[in-house]
């Protein structure tokens, strides 16, 4: 297992270790420091994918997050995997496993391949054009075979085993890149004291000067440099230099989202460590240090495997000591391929020529091309390239016409300059300025507190790199910048965009624009011809730059085609919309913590241990766990449920309230605060008295309901519904601060400071009065509707008499650390009356044989305190409530044809008729039948032996006595219309 | 028009692609127009298709302040349903879902209409109540839904996690079949080519900045950056700026606007066959023929013009998709964005004639504009060109928020006790 194209020196990976790893299968060699991508290379392998579309055989062309072709999943098993990694951005462990994509059976031999055979009858948005009929034959056949063909990795099928973790940060300076813009920027931010915070998505710190053999800085080689750049940052103890992490969104206010991966560099050993961490930076000012991204020229077969970029092959060779072939062919418009060239010879690389699309370029970089005897093709340009699964040579031919001339090569290296990454920038509004001179476009004004520096400003040299970081690092934190003294590192200049020269015709070639979605240049110009001539058609049609690179290859280059054709300069195309994330970004990192538990945690009264102990079956009611019933030995629900309810009517049952909203009103105009938000009125309740309270929204429609009593005159205990909680503060917050600033109220949720225990049945007094003190609680003393402080089994306690039965009822209210010693004490009382506990099902059947309404259940925001019977509670004299004026609106004035609360009951007692079905006169009729309203509650009532429902029926108060149907999946029911009141009507029990 | 065909592709297959024709002209606006369609989106192309087509309005011209259908029509998650509650939002949204179901031929254009089946994922008492109502009202008014239970939903969607022990566990699903997805783009490219073959002029980088009205109060035109354009009707059709676009008539609209985010992972093969949408944690999720994961969740909290959103949104809508589908936790966001949703009182459309002469508003839309594309685009034409609604949106006017006949789908939906 030798690496062979892999120098026996050079490079910053460590030789001393081997690591093994293994991909499609087969088993290769590479050692740390290495990422799979460099590895393969030094073994020899360019051939690592398939594309999208063709599925045409593709290689490693970058050596960076930019990586359109070398896409692999990564993984041991199933709940490690991860599709679609860049192979140039995953770092090599021993043991390491990876697959390829988008191929069957093999990488070699691709059956999917076909599409490249026939590729002239796949242009951009062929299927818009067929596929049509027979109409059904889309959803049923075409669509499932070109979901088949596309996609490209695999996603797990197992749960992810890995942890994720989040932090929030603050800082003064955030420096997006630790290049040598970055690094200085850092620097200088960090001399006047400033906290700093420094990231880069790789491995380690250093960006350019990782592969850079040259340059001094300082008079130190530049990788020295680095080495006492990053100890001085390190002495900083408030620089934190975070690597791994990737900046991957700008977000309003200066707020910085970081993706830090944590394990994945050493295969996920341990489960418990998290695999990732997302960070939210607030800094003060952000200094975008990114750099730049090289472009690819975009020529006919410009995609073969072995074709590079020229800067990546440099980085390849620099910084992993690996050569990417034997006869390397350059293909420029920019001086840094002739840098590559040098480089390479050196190594021992033959290099089959340079081929320039410039007449003259010149510089210190052609000069020593020149100067080392490497031949140069001025004003060239490349036709064609061949080879099956990796390059074997490719054609020279002049620009300026003539014949061509093939030359042999194993690897081909092209730049086409270099795109500023200006990503983050844009994210955060800040405006693009388009330079003719480099064809590129630049950060202009900015919109957030930022900067941007170094090459993602469009700075050529290494001296103006680390200038204009120190510039910008002194000027985020105030202070002054330092000057590097920098030698042997001459700029590189050029560039171009759009497709090269090419004789024959356009249409009968395909030069790649976006590698991974197949768009070539004749697909730019088939969307034009097809007047798409909006950027943002041309991408959506082609799929240009809509791949997992996010056209960061692409982009410019398409501009580059449509301007010329459109006769507009490129800024007037303009560019899409840079958006979130960078790069892509696990949906881990984002949910984080929440997750199992942690995800929306549950919320348990203090009484849910106890109920849990007795075996209580749960439901969530918004984020709460509420007893729902309490089974005994092998009961179901439906018999569980009639025993509560008979223990309730007959003797007594005590039951958790705790999750209903409650809300402490207090202030001198705390009345007029609920006269203005209640429909009641509430300022002649005295204290001690309890009132049924209805809320409407501004639009006349009931929104929340609950038990309101008056404490003293300045003081009020207001009850909410369980999910209405925080709705109903907010909201009374909202009128509070905004409508009715002049009263003197403040609001405060006591929702968690009480436990509340409900205690309802004939035997309730008796259960509760022995534990009593401080307070009379008889009938006379005490009656329905009013409250009463005192203590109970020693603590203190809001005692309100009130009843959701119809049975006489207390629901007490005390400190909810005392709630289940006081639920406990009460328990014991009731001993000798058999207190049996109930949940949340008893309680609905008892509710809805009194007629009480469920605000959520019998309202569904459309509902009206007259259209639940309720119209009498409104306080008439009143100038205002929220609301009020709805109601006098007219379809509510003319009252015809609304849907009312009714109660229903069906023929056949033993029927329950389903919650949420529809009632209708005739059920025979046509669809769409006339709906009269629908089924809101239905429950079996054990006390009346039968069946009951409550429903929202048209002109319901008029229908009694009525029989209509509901229809329903069993047949039609028929059912007679009455009150919505099933037992005892008059209310003499409540008093008892 | 140049007809599309398998045929058609073959022939230009061999002709290097020569022979396309543009899909619509780009012409310079004309002085006057019958009909000026304000927005530039599904719902406005559409309008000017039908216009055309079913009521003889040629002389008609859409003006576009940026790209045709760059919008909403362009951001939004695809999914197209019609199980709503309400017998007026269910006449208003299966009559969208017919028209879906004939586009791509009527249109002869494949937006890739695909009725994989919308799943609506129950966690509680709660939500059983409110899909079965939801369900027995659909299947009363003809529209197809059915309830699943959950071994019955992770059948149809194999996925989705149904383990009891989960935080929300799925306690049933109500299942649209005719549901689905389509094509975004191609549905503002199929109206604006079908459009313009009629005779409509499409007219892009064209803002209107002002609506111009006579002393009896009637619109006569508009006034754009591309100069003065006459017009006897407009129909205004911008959804997120249609309150902006509406107060150059002097009327204030019932509507806020809000950021929408989506998102969507990078592609893998086929994984999940249909739409999932949980309202009680807030996610749905489908994946596109591309092989993303297209991921969408409610509104930002705070109104706003600006078509991004704050970074906790997507992150609660990706904890309850992990949550969900925890196979899915390890795939990779490959692109966040947002548009501007208008949003209404009673969360229903407005879509008829103003208090202002000659002017017509098609808005509201909210988080759910898409599915209604052509139900929405066939009523405003229809509106327009009669100057009367349709029985179909006569209910969705814009006076009922005053006389309080509101159509409340959001509340219908309502919220645990």
């Amino acid at each position: 297992m030798t690496q062979p194209y892999r120098l026996s020196a050079g490079g910053r990976i460590d030789r001393a270790r081997t690591l093994t790893f293994s991909f499609d299968g087969k088993r290769y060699t590479g050692h740390p420091g290495d990422t799979l991508a460099s590895a393969l290379l030094a073994n020899g392998v360019h051939l690592v994918g398939r594309s999208f579309k063709y599925h045409r055989p593709r290689g490693i062309l970058t050596a960076g997050g930019e990586e359109p072709n070398a896409l692999v999943g990564v993984g041991r098993d199933d709940a490690h995997f991860t599709p679609n990694l860049r192979a140039t951005q995953v770092e090599l462990y021993d043991g390491l496993t990876s697959e390829s994509q988008n191929r069957a059976p093999s990488l070699e031999r691709d059956y999917g391949a076909i599409n490249d055979v026939f590729w002239r009858f796949f242009p951009a948005g062929f299927y818009y054009k067929t596929f049509m009929w027979p109409r059904k034959a889309w959803t049923k056949f075409f669509e499932p075979r070109i979901r088949e063909m596309a996609g490209l990795g695999r996603s797990p099928q197992t749960p992810d085993a890995a942890r994720y973790a989040q932090r929030f940060a603050h800082c003064d300076v955030l420096v997006v890149g630790a290049g040598p813009a970055g690094l200085a920027a850092a620097l200088a931010a960090a001399k006047t004291g400033a906290r700093v915070i420094l990231c880069d998505e790789q491995s380690e710190a250093g960006g350019s000067l990782l592969a850079e053999p040259d340059a001094q800085i300082d008079g130190l080689p530049a990788a020295e440099w680095l080495k006492t750049a990053l100890a001085q940052l390190a002495a900083y103890p408030q620089v934190k230099l975070l690597t791994r992490t990737t900046a991957f969104g700008y977000f309003p206010h200066n707020m910085i989202g970081l993706a830090q991966a944590l394990t994945d560099h050493e295969g996920e050993r341990s489960d418990a460590q998290p695999r990732g961490r997302l960070w939210q930076v607030r800094a003060k000012r952000v200094v975008i240090a990114a750099g730049a991204i090289e472009r690819p020229l975009v020529f006919p077969d410009n995609d073969r495997p072995g074709i590079m970029l020229a800067e990546a092959a440099r980085i390849y060779l620099e910084r992993y000591g690996v050569l990417p072939g034997r006869r390397a062919l350059i293909f420029t418009a920019h001086d840094g391929a002739y840098r590559t060239a040098l480089a390479l010879h050196r190594a021992g690389c033959a290099i089959a020529g340079i081929v320039d699309l410039r007449p003259n370029a010149g510089g210190p970089w052609v000069a020593a091309a020149q100067k080392a005897g490497l031949a140069i093709y001025p004003a060239s340009t490349i036709a064609t390239t061949d080879g099956r699964l990796r390059i074997t040579g490719a054609t020279i031919k002049p620009i300026a016409g003539g014949s061509g001339q093939r030359v042999s090569c194993d690897t081909l290296l092209m730049s086409g300059g270099f795109t500023p990454s200006v990503h983050l920038f844009s994210q955060s509004r800040g405006k693009l300025v388009f330079d003719a001179t480099l064809d590129a476009f630049l950060p202009g004004a900015p919109a957030e507190a930022c900067s941007v520096a170094g090459s993602a400003a469009g700075v050529p040299s290494l001296a103006e790199v680390l200038a204009s970081g120190a510039e910008a690092g002194a000027a985020a934190a105030g202070g002054s910048a330092v000057s590097y003294q920098v030698t042997n590192a001459p700029v590189a200049q050029g560039g171009f965009i759009g497709a090269v020269p090419y004789h024959g015709d356009p249409g009968s070639v395909r030069a790649f624009l976006d590698y991974q979605n197949d768009v070539t240049a004749k697909d730019i110009a088939l969307a034009m011809r097809e007047g798409m001539k909006s950027v943002e058609h041309v991408k959506r049609f082609t799929t240009n730059g809509m791949a997992t690179d996010q056209g960061k290859l692409s982009n410019m280059n398409a501009l580059g085609i449509m301007s010329p054709v459109l006769g507009k300069p490129v800024p007037a195309i303009g560019t899409t919309t840079f958006r979130m994330p960078y790069t892509p970004v696990p949906f881990g990192y984002f949910a984080g913590y929440a997750r199992g538990e942690l995800f929306e945690p549950e919320r348990r009264t203090a009484i849910h241990s106890w109920a849990e102990a007795q075996g209580a079956v749960f439901e969530d009611v918004s984020l709460w766990k509420r007893a729902r019933y309490f089974p005994r030995g092998s009961e179901d629900m439906h018999k569980a449920v009639a025993r509560e309810c008979r223990a309730v009517r007959n003797g007594v049952g005590i039951f958790d309230a705790s999750t209903l909203g409650k809300i402490e009103v207090v202030g001198p105009d705390a009345a007029e605060f609920l006269n203005r938000m209640y429909i009641n009125a509430w300022t002649k309740l005295q204290p001690g008295k309890l009132r049924y309270g209805i809320l409407l929204r501004e639009d006349g429609f009931v929104i929340d309901d609950g038990v309101i009593g008056r404490i003293t005159d300045t003081r009020f205990h207001v009850t909410t519904t369980t999910g209405g909680a925080a709705r109903v503060l907010t909201m009374m917050e909202d009128y509070l601060q905004t409508e009715f600033p002049e009263l003197n109220v403040w609001l405060t949720s006591t929702t968690e400071q009480y436990a509340v225990i409900a205690v309802q049945g004939p035997m309730a007094r008796k259960v509760v009065a022995p534990l009593i003190t401080g307070a009379d609680i008889s009938a006379e003393a005490l009656p329905h509707m009013s409250m009463v402080e005192c203590k109970i089994a020693g603590v203190p306690a809001r005692l309100f008499r009130v009843s959701f039965t119809g049975e006489l009822g207390f629901e007490i209210n005390v400190p909810a650390d005392y709630g289940r010693a006081v639920w406990e004490a009460l328990m014991a009382s009731g001993k000798p009356y058999d207190i049996t506990p109930y949940g949340t099902e008893t309680m609905h059947v008892l509710r809805a044989e009194k007629g009480y309404i469920i605000v959520g259940q019998e309202t569904d925001g459309t509902v009206t305190p007259d259209d639940v019977g309720y119209a009498g509670m409104i306080g008439k004299a009143k100038p205002d409530f929220v609301g009020k004026r709805a109601l006098a609106r007219k379809a509510f004035a003319e009252q015809t044809n609304r849907k009312q609360l009714v109660g229903l009951l069906t023929d056949d007692p033993t029927l329950v008729l389903d919650e949420g079905a529809h009632i209708v006169a005739d059920p025979a009729q046509p669809k769409p039948m006339t709906m009269l309203g629908h089924i809101t509650s239905s429950y079996w009532s054990e006390t009346l032996g039968r069946s009951v429902a409550l429903a929202l029926l048209r002109d319901g108060r008029a229908r009694t006595g009525e029989q209509l149907y509901v229809p329903l999946a069993t047949g039609n029911a028929r059912v007679s219309v009455v009150a919505p009141v099933f037992y005892d009507p008059e209310g003499t029990r409540l008093n008892g | 028009m140049q007809r599309y065909s398998a045929l058609a592709l073959i022939k230009q297959s061999l002709n290097g692609h020569k022979g396309w024709k543009p899909q619509w002209r780009d012409p310079e606006p004309k002085s006057s127009y019958d009909v000026i369609i304000i927005g530039g989106g599904g719902h406005g192309l559409g309008a000017a298709y039908y216009l055309a087509k079913k009521h003889g309005i040629r002389n008609v011209a859409v003006l576009e302040k940026g790209w045709i259908g760059g919008g909403n029509t362009g951001r939004n998650t695809t999914i197209i349903r019609s199980n709503y509650l309400f017998d007026e939002s269910a006449a208003l949204y299966d009559h969208a879902l017919q028209m879906w179901e004939g586009l791509s031929q009527d249109l002869n254009y494949n937006v890739m209409f695909s009725q994989r089946g919308v799943l609506m994922v129950a966690h509680n008492v709660h939500d059983e109540q409110s899909f079965k109502r939801h369900v027995y009202a659909n299947r009363l008014n003809g529209v197809d839904n059915e309830w699943l239970t959950p071994e019955q939903a992770k059948a149809f969607c194999p996925p989705l996690n149904i383990a009891p022990g989960m935080r929300h566990a799925v306690t049933g699903a109500a299942l649209q079949r005719r549901a689905g997805t389509a094509r975004h783009d191609a549905v503002a490219w199929g109206y604006a080519r079908g459009a313009d073959a009629l005779g409509v002029d499409i007219i892009q980088n064209c803002e209107v900045t002002g609506i111009e009205r006579d002393a009896t109060g009637r619109v006569t035109g508009v006034q754009t950056t591309r100069g003065r354009i006459g017009a006897r009707k407009i129909g205004v059709s911008a959804a997120g700026s249609t309150s902006l676009v509406m107060e150059m008539a002097g009327l204030r609209m019932p509507l806020e606007s809000y950021p929408l985010q989506a998102l969507v992972s990078e592609p893998v093969k086929p994984i999940f066959p249909c739409v999932v949408m949980s309202n009680t944690i807030h996610a749905y999720i489908s994946q596109s023929d591309k092989g993303e994961l297209v991921i969408g969740a409610g509104t930002d909290s705070y109104v706003s013009y600006s078509q991004r959103g704050a970074l906790h949104i997507p992150m609660h809508t990706l904890e309850a998709i992990c949550e969900l589908f925890p196979i899915f936790r390890r795939m990779r966001m490959m692109r966040n964005w947002g548009g501007i949703v208008d949003v209404t009182p009673d969360r229903s459309p407005i879509l008829g004639k103003t208090p202002v002469p000659g002017l017509y508003v098609n808005c509201g839309w909210g988080t759910g504009g898409f599915k209604a594309t052509p139900g929405s685009a066939d009523l405003l034409a229809y509106t327009i060109a009669k100057d009367e609604p349709h029985p179909i949106n006569a209910p969705f006017n814009l006076e009922r928020f005053g006389a309080g006949r509101l159509i409340d789908e959001a509340a219908a939906a309502a919220v645990a006790h």
